[in-house]
């Protein structure tokens, strides 16, 4: 588990503290980049870790906040003010109740877009939930500190003024605001991404939302998202000013000041709320993608993808408490959402099962959609011997709005794909995602490439494995999670990778990873997990035999190609045959008759060859691939099995903890006693990162089910 | 129509019983003679032996009935081939090949490992292997008694043989023939007889050949017989690849059928659908694989051995010329010791006589050879593409009734 690296991006702290509110939520979907810190704070919500995350989060939104704003001046401003007068319109339209609606309406498009995306927006989603909550309480607080906001929106509506302003802004934050804009860049393709799907529009037709949805702006969700946040009053200030800020400079310095304001007024937590909600107009804006590259903040430039990611995600967490309200609100015809305030706090703790099917089905209907095709082409050899390697241009095509070029290419070795593979089980596997394999590694196949010899052999085996990893990489890109993946986009996108070492087999990384395999081995037969999952027992079963039958059909299907290609052997040499036949034959007429006995068995030859090609690429392959796909499956399975026993583990440390306490505190030892709370603090937050574990196993079913 | 009943006994398939359609003969084809029609309507499988019903309808009066039956076996048929090429009046004939010994081992053998592997396979798996195994055994069953009705019906359709008191002798004589198998002995010197055969053929490869056609004749034959020998070989191992094939599509089949029985989601119906697809795909073809066998493989099996025949009377006019040569010689020698000079012209005059005759019906046997092998061709490989162009046409609506059921899924 590589969660203590992953938990380190500083940006996220907020995160997972909020998530804890959401906690169920999260654990479905936050799999991607921090799950286990989801996780743990997923759990605590129920306890009371809810106040030290909520302090948590309020400690960074300042720096957030004041990011954003900077950020919003530099996306282009044009583009924003369109975007704004329709939402003005729909602020107008709309009462606080409906702005709300239509917030959540928004979300959802939202959440199935972001559902796309990596888990760790979900759990940015869950934070979004509690700064909700926390804004809604605050907002009636810091009615007064909307008022600057309403100003903000006055300005504006009188374009012009904005203008100027945004003209001025724009140089002093220029410095700051490029990292932030790096990482909000990502935030503007979701937008775009959730437009596109317009299946949840539909269910929210009746509320005003829907219009709002119609409206192509980018900039209107992020606006309705701070209305939410903000409350009802401050909703119509707000919406309107986040587009006018992402659009103008001077609101922004506004908006900074009433951020600032607000903070000091509401307190810590309505700062960080507001952050994210700045982070999210700001990422509305296009324009800020050309500049992700630049590590300005010191982070590196994959970390700076996560954050975008997370940004992203607060977007998405912001609509997907709304959505579930919604998803109430429809499965009660009664219909619009209450007052914002109970709306909100209802919207945390609810988290019905009934979302997360929800949320399944945005998935697949979102995989549909997916409009990314990545081909692998054009293998060439490299090198000479025993170093000789193969490299293959992966050229992807995609209208997405996360990638910079509609196409490009890449060269790619062999070793890289395996590399790839081996940073996304890492980082996915453990939450229960299948990860798709890529083709194994053929020592004897490549020996053959590398030796050189331009038999048929080899080059049936480059395209082999050509079509494999193609096959691979599209599995990849149509995951929703994987997708979002910064290893992945860096994959498609870099032109230069590192090398990926560990990939080789008689590196030392491999001799770790075969002794890791083997304790792993070892312990799955003395983990006795007594399966409580009906549901998980049946699905074991099944892809345990589907496996067997899958390998049998695998086996059976060579042997068909093999006797297939025996076939055309033998037809070609008979055709041989009988052109000598011909040639020996002294009657003209059976002469010709044979010879064109031996032409049409030359042509059957070839068809054979032909169809023995595709029984091997469209349908060996395929159930090559699907038995390598089962693999992953009980890979899952296995890490669901890893995290209940961890869990299980933190479960009676936790008692044993406890008992000390309980003892010292008999004994009167105040100073132990401290000692002694903080370890169970410690352990209680790891019993529900594991507890957070069993998240996995619903990863899983999902997984699974989208796999059925 | 004729009707065989094989049985088969202490083999895998106790007591086999099957009846089916003969098809008429492939691989040869006779102008029949309406005074003597000789057929095979019935054979019996009993452990190695077939048991042949001959059964015979004549206007010849040469024989005392129109019409009778007899039970013949293998070896009764060897025996009567042999008898044909070892009367000397007959040289100058080609003699019809003899027929194959029947042979069981494959199917049976297949039988055998079929029934250890056993265990590895469905229940279902195996009752069609064993299906398309008793159908294998049917066939070569049926390519048997083919051969043998040929032979006979060659015989019978020869204005000289047909005559033959030893042929007349095995189409009536109602008891048991009782040929008796050759013993080690005979089976030796028939051994060694070929060796002689041989190394003679070599020897007087060296005598001048005095007529052009026979030259040519014989360069043909030769050059035709090696090539025809690989092409049977090849066509047999094509054929017997197509058979795999289908054996595949039986495990196939039968493997995504329990796929299916185990998937519980839509793609059980998708399966269901390439489980049947690949069982009919395999019913096409293993009907590929036997027509091509019949077609194809027998025809060349068949012109395989009468090529065979013929480069035997070629051989025995080339004896009969050196036999000449030699007379020639001595009576050269004689002249020249003018000693025993009536004697030596005489034997000239023999080995003239002969060869001449050998040379004349040779000829005759040869053109007529010729012109039974073209015809003979002609109707098989056009029976072989338009049996080839019904399974492509089934494989292509079997496809594409697949994938339209695979759509509107």
């Amino acid at each position: 588990m590589a969660t203590s690296s992953e938990r380190s991006p500083p940006p996220f702290p907020d995160s997972e503290d909020q998530d804890v509110l959401d906690t169920e939520e999260v654990r479905g979907r936050d799999s991607d980049e921090d799950e286990d810190l989801f996780g743990s704070p997923s759990t605590s919500p129920v306890t009371g870790m809810d106040t030290t995350l909520t302090s948590d989060v309020s400690m960074k939104p300042p720096s957030d906040i004041m990011n954003d704003p900077l950020i919003e001046p530099m996306s282009s401003q044009t583009e924003n003010k369109p975007a704004s007068e329709p939402s003005d319109d729909f602020f107008d339209l709309t009462n606080n109740v409906s702005v709300v609606a239509a917030a959540a309406t928004k979300s959802d498009d939202f959440v199935d877009i972001l559902g796309s995306e990596t888990g760790a927006q979900r759990g940015e989603v869950v934070k979004a939930d509690v700064t909700v909550e926390a804004t809604i309480d605050k907002s009636e607080v810091t009615a007064g500190i909307t008022d600057p906001l309403s100003q903000q929106e006055a300005k504006q509506t009188s374009t012009a003024p904005v203008i100027d302003l945004s003209g001025d802004s724009q140089p002093v934050t220029s410095k700051i605001a490029n990292p932030l804009v790096d990482l909000f860049s990502d935030a503007p393709p979701a937008a775009e991404a959730k437009k596109p799907s317009s299946a949840n529009v539909d269910l929210f037709d009746d509320e005003e939302g829907s219009d709002i949805f119609a409206e192509p702006l980018q900039t209107k969700p992020a606006k309705q998202l701070q209305k939410s946040l903000f409350g009802e009053p401050d909703e119509d200030v707000f919406g309107e000013p986040l587009g006018a800020i992402s659009k103008k400079p001077v609101p922004k310095e506004q908006k900074e000041k009433s951020v600032t304001t607000k903070v000091t007024a509401g307190g810590p937590l309505q700062d960080s709320k507001p952050a994210n909600i700045f982070s999210q107009a700001a990422a509305s804006t296009p324009s800020v993608t050309s500049t992700v590259n630049s590590k300005s903040n010191g982070v590196h430039s994959e970390e700076e993808g996560d954050i975008f990611a997370a940004e992203a995600t607060v977007e998405l967490s912001l609509d997907s408490p709304r959505n579930e309200r919604k998803k109430e609100a429809i499965a009660k015809p009664s219909a619009p959402t209450p007052t914002s305030l109970p709306a909100a706090a209802s919207l945390t703790k609810p988290q019905p099962p009934a979302l997360e099917e929800l949320e399944e089905e945005e998935e697949e209907e979102e995989e549909d959609k997916f409009d990314i095709f990545v081909s692998v082409k054009d293998p060439e050899k490299i090198g000479d011997g025993m170093n000789a390697y193969m490299a293959y241009k992966v050229s992807t095509q995609t209208t997405l709005p996360m990638f910079r070029n509609k196409t490009f290419t890449v060269r790619r070795r062999f070793s890289d794909f395996l590399g790839l593979y081996e940073k996304l089980s890492e980082k996915h596997g453990p939450n229960g995602f299948i990860v798709p394999p890529p083709p194994e590694k053929s020592l004897l196949g490549m020996t053959k490439v590398k030796v050189g010899k331009e038999d048929s052999s080899s080059t049936d085996f480059v395209e082999r494995r050509r079509g494999a990893l193609e096959r691979y990489l599209q599995r990849v890109v149509n995951h929703p999670s994987l997708l979002q993946d910064p290893d992945v986009r860096e994959f498609l996108e870099r032109e230069e990778l590192p090398r990926a070492v560990s990939t080789q087999a008689l590196s030392g990384a491999g001799f770790l990873k075969m002794i890791n395999k083997a304790t792993d081995a070892v312990s799955k037969m003395t983990i006795k997990m007594n399966e409580s999952d009906v549901w998980f027992e049946e699905k074991l079963q099944e892809v345990e035999s589907a496996d067997q039958q899958f390998r049998k059909l695998h086996a059976l299907v060579e042997s068909l190609v093999v006797h297939r290609k025996e076939l055309s052997l033998n037809t070609a040499s008979f055709a041989k045959s009988a052109a000598m036949l011909g040639s020996a034959e002294d009657n003209t007429a059976l002469s010709r008759a044979l010879s064109q006995l031996a032409e049409v068995e030359d042509k059957m030859e070839q068809l054979h060859q032909e169809q023995a090609a595709n029984d091997t690429f469209t349908f060996a392959e395929m159930i090559a691939d699907y038995i390598r796909l089962l693999g992953a499956v009980r890979g899952s399975f296995d890490h669901r099995m890893k995290a209940w026993q961890r869990w299980q583990d933190a479960q009676s440390m936790l008692q044993k903890k406890r008992e000390t306490e309980a003892k010292l505190l008999w004994a009167n030892k105040p100073d132990k006693l401290q000692l002694a709370k903080e370890e169970i603090a410690e352990w209680w937050v790891e019993l529900h990162r594991w507890g957070a574990g069993r998240g996995v196993g619903r990863d899983g079913r999902i997984a699974l089910a989208a796999w059925c | 129509m004729s009707i065989i009943k094989p049985s088969f006994k202490n083999t895998g398939f106790n007591k086999l019983c099957l009846s089916y359609c003969q098809l008429r003969s492939v691989s040869v084809d006779l102008n029949h003679d309406a005074s003597l029609l000789i057929d095979i309507p019935d054979a019996l499988c009993e452990r190695d032996k077939v048991k042949f019903t001959v059964h015979t309808k004549t206007t010849l009066s040469s024989f005392q009935k129109p019409d009778f039956s007899v039970p013949r076996q293998h070896e009764d048929f060897i025996w009567l081939h042999d008898t044909l090429v070892e009367t000397e009046d007959y040289a100058g004939l080609i003699i019809p090949p003899a027929p194959p010994k029947p042979d069981f081992d494959s199917p049976r053998e297949k039988m055998h490992k079929l029934g250890e592997g056993e265990a590895t396979m469905t229940k279902e798996e195996y009752t069609k292997m064993k299906q398309e195994l008793e159908a294998e055994y049917l066939a070569v069953f049926k390519k048997t008694v083919q051969v043998h009705e040929i032979f006979l019906q060659r015989l019978s359709s020869h204005p000289v043989l047909s005559k033959d008191r030893n042929f007349q002798i095995f189409l009536e004589y109602d008891q048991d023939l009782s040929v008796r198998r050759k013993n080690a002995k005979e089976m030796f010197g028939g051994f060694f007889k070929n060796m002689v055969k041989s190394a003679d053929e070599v020897l007087i490869s060296g005598v001048k050949e005095v007529d052009d056609f026979f030259e040519q004749e014989k360069t043909f034959l030769l050059d035709y017989y090696s090539k025809i020998k690989d092409s049977t070989a090849k066509a047999e191992k094509m054929t017997r690849a197509h058979k795999n094939i289908a054996d595949d599509y039986i495990h196939i089949s039968a493997t995504l059928n329990s796929l299916a029985a185990d998937d519980m989601t839509a793609n059980k119906k998708n399966l269901e659908k390439l489980s049947d697809l690949f069982e009919k795909f395999r019913k096409v073809e293993g009907r590929v694989a036997s027509d091509q066998d019949l077609k194809l493989t027998e025809l060349l099996r068949y012109y395989m051995r009468d090529i065979q025949a013929a480069k035997d009377l070629l051989y025995r006019r080339a004896r009969a010329l050196a036999d000449y040569e030699n007379s020639n010689k001595a009576l050269d020698k004689a002249r020249l010791k003018s000693k025993d000079i009536p004697q030596a012209e005489e034997h000239q005059r023999q080995c003239l006589q002969k060869f001449d005759k050998l040379s004349e019906s040779g000829k005759k046997e040869l053109t007529s050879f010729k012109g039974r092998r073209v015809v003979a061709f002609r109707k098989n490989f056009i029976e072989m593409a338009e049996l080839e162009i019904k399974h492509a046409k089934n494989s292509v609506t079997l496809l594409q009734g697949c994938i339209e059921l695979l759509k509107s899924n």
